[in-house]
């Protein structure tokens, strides 16, 4: 086991290193002079030259990325071009805010998938079961920020039981911001809930026509305990790598999300610096989601190992 | 008909079904056209639904029925082409290290992973804004984004078939490495591909609608359905029709797409065993 969490680790720093390059390299390769866009294009090419030699930008390019990947590991993201103040300084206070919607949405997927997947794999073809089934093939094509404005529509206008729009900072009243964070947390959720259970339904009957479960069930386990006890374990760990997966589509969409309900994240920092070509932005916002995304699926990886011996076993 | 219906799983048929209702809407603006996508109507400013609009006005009192369908066309089209690129880049990177393996196969494989961290949206949202946004570019960002997932599906594929008696004997008969790639194993990793690509397209018109919402995607006036649904969002109070109609044109499109590779599958299963 700690060989394969070691070997996972590596992995994980030798991604990063990777995509800290390509991202690097895509953008010192675009068109466009970061000092230009700063002085405006009235200034003389002295003053541009001036400015390019202060923010180093005429060094070669392995100088650059080299410093700024040094400055990565010591946490300077470097100096924002558009407010020429530390990034970490300008997104640091942003990172939570996404932290806890990921987090959030992706507790409520493993709360309900789990025992509405069981429960439909129980009763296949059942009633309920048909119904769930259909309102999962609805839920999954929705694009989440038209879940956003319909949750905003039901809950905001017609029952009015929050306020689209009053977001509060986690720094101001932590309880008012998890209040204000569970509409947008349930409209990124609902479509990978639907994937999830449609997975894990797919999974159990899967399981539960092999072998063991025949026995156990012969045995005279009951039906439900046989579930929980036995299929479930084998059947959730396809499960387990998805979540992992949709993880980075979480992030994703939780961009677009913050603009639904009005919430100032990474996304509109990311949105803001690109509109202002502000590249060390977008570049430190760049590498911090792939950094999340690359280390859940890491560890998912590693719990998917530490329940199933067969994974590490190689 | 019916025989035809029966050949297909159900969720096939109704995914078709959404599909076909959707063109049907398309073909319809063809026909029956009062106004144009940027016609402005000073006396209809956010009207509901009625007969003189069938899908009310926006807040300029431009016609909703008229930008829904350039929306929807845009969509597809972009959808299309990108799928396009997806399609064709990542059949060509994953028959290539699937079929050859060993280091060329770990290498890109690995620049994939790379690519795979960073989602496809993210990854659209910084080319496009970056490289001002038309629709080319909107095309080639999306295509590039899809290629990772279409190349790691189409490479397994490969990987199983290079090993089947039939790519033995194409060998043995003289056939070239190429040939045997796209002309003997290409149309029995035929289901797979398709639903690659229908996933791809469903993608697709996810992220588009994500950066048109976003505004990156297509430009004003140019009308786009993640746009309308953007632009409507401030009036959802006063004017719950114009999220109303592009959304569920949107819903419909996916849910459509959805269906159809859902049930695709399923009818291969069935033909496999």
């Amino acid at each position: 086991m700690g060989k394969y969490v070691l070997k996972k680790i590596a992995a994980l720093i030798l991604t990063l290193l990777a995509v800290s390059f390509v991202v690097f390299f895509l953008f010192s390769v675009i068109p466009g002079d970061p000092a230009v866009s700063k002085l405006g294009t009235n200034a003389t090419p002295e003053k541009v030259e001036a400015l390019r030699e202060q923010m180093g930008l005429n060094a070669p390019f392995f100088v650059r990325y080299f410093k700024w990947l040094f400055g990565i590991l010591h946490g300077d993201f470097g100096t924002s071009y558009a407010y020429s103040m530390p990034v970490t300084k300008l997104i640091g206070s942003k990172i939570p805010i996404n932290a806890v919607l990921s987090l959030f949405a992706i507790l409520i997927v493993a709360a309900f998938s789990v025992p509405i997947g069981v429960y439909t794999a129980k009763h296949k073809d059942g009633p309920a079961d048909r119904i769930i089934m259909v309102l999962n093939q609805i839920f999954m094509a929705f694009p989440p920020f038209l879940l956003g404005l319909l949750l905003t529509f039901f809950f905001g206008i017609v029952l009015k039981l929050f306020s689209p729009g009053s977001y509060v900072g986690y720094d101001v009243n932590f309880g008012r911001f998890l209040g204000y964070m569970i509409c947008p947390a349930i409209a990124l959720a609902i479509p990978k809930t639907a994937m999830c259970i449609k997975l894990l339904r797919t999974n159990i009957l899967e399981e539960a026509k092999k072998d063991y479960a025949k026995t156990a069930y012969s045995k005279g386990n009951n039906t439900t305990g046989l579930l929980y006890k036995y299929v479930l374990k084998n059947a959730i760990m396809p499960t387990i790598t998805f979540v992992g997966m949709i993880f980075a589509d979480m992030i994703a969409s939780g961009i677009v999300i913050e603009q639904t309900f009005g919430i100032p994240g990474l996304g509109r920092s990311l949105l803001s610096a690109i509109s202002v070509r502000d590249y060390p932005v977008v570049e430190a916002i760049i590498m911090l989601i792939a950094f999340g995304i690359v280390f859940v699926s890491a560890l998912t990886d590693i719990i998917h190992a530490a329940l199933d011996p067969r994974v590490r076993g190689e | 008909m019916i025989r035809f219906l029966k050949k297909h799983d159900i969720k096939w048929n109704i995914g078709m079904g959404l599909l076909v209702l959707l063109a049907l809407f398309l073909l319809l603006g063809f026909v029956y056209h009062p106004y144009t996508t940027t016609q402005m109507d000073a006396s209809a400013k956010l009207a509901g639904p009625e007969l003189k609009h069938w899908f009310g006005t926006d807040n300029f009192g431009r016609d909703i029925y008229a930008r829904v369908q350039e929306g929807l066309r845009t969509s597809v089209v972009i959808a299309f082409f990108a799928t396009l690129i997806g399609t064709v880049g990542g059949t060509v990177i994953g028959a290539f290290t699937g079929y050859y393996g060993s280091y060329i196969d770990d290498v890109v494989m690995r620049i994939m992973d790379v690519l795979f961290a960073i989602p496809s949206i993210l990854l659209a949202l910084v080319f496009v804004s970056l490289s001002n946004s038309g629709m080319v570019n909107i095309i080639i960002a999306l295509g590039i984004s899809v290629i990772p997932s279409f190349a790691k599906m189409i490479r397994t594929e490969y990987k199983e078939q290079r090993k089947l008696e039939y790519v033995q004997a194409a060998k043995i008969m003289g056939a070239s490495d190429l040939r045997i790639m796209f002309v003997h194993i290409l149309p029995n990793v035929l289901p797979t591909l398709i639903n690659c690509v229908l996933i791809a397209f469903n993608n697709c018109i996810l992220a588009e609608a994500g950066l048109s919402y976003l505004g990156i995607g297509v430009q004003p006036p140019t009308a786009s359905l993640g746009g309308m649904i953007s632009d409507g969002q401030a009036y959802l109070k006063a004017a719950p029709h114009y999220v109303l109609f592009p959304g569920i044109v949107m819903m419909l499109l996916l849910l459509g797409f959805g269906l159809i590779s859902d049930g695709d599958m399923k009818t291969n299963l069935l033909k496999r065993k």
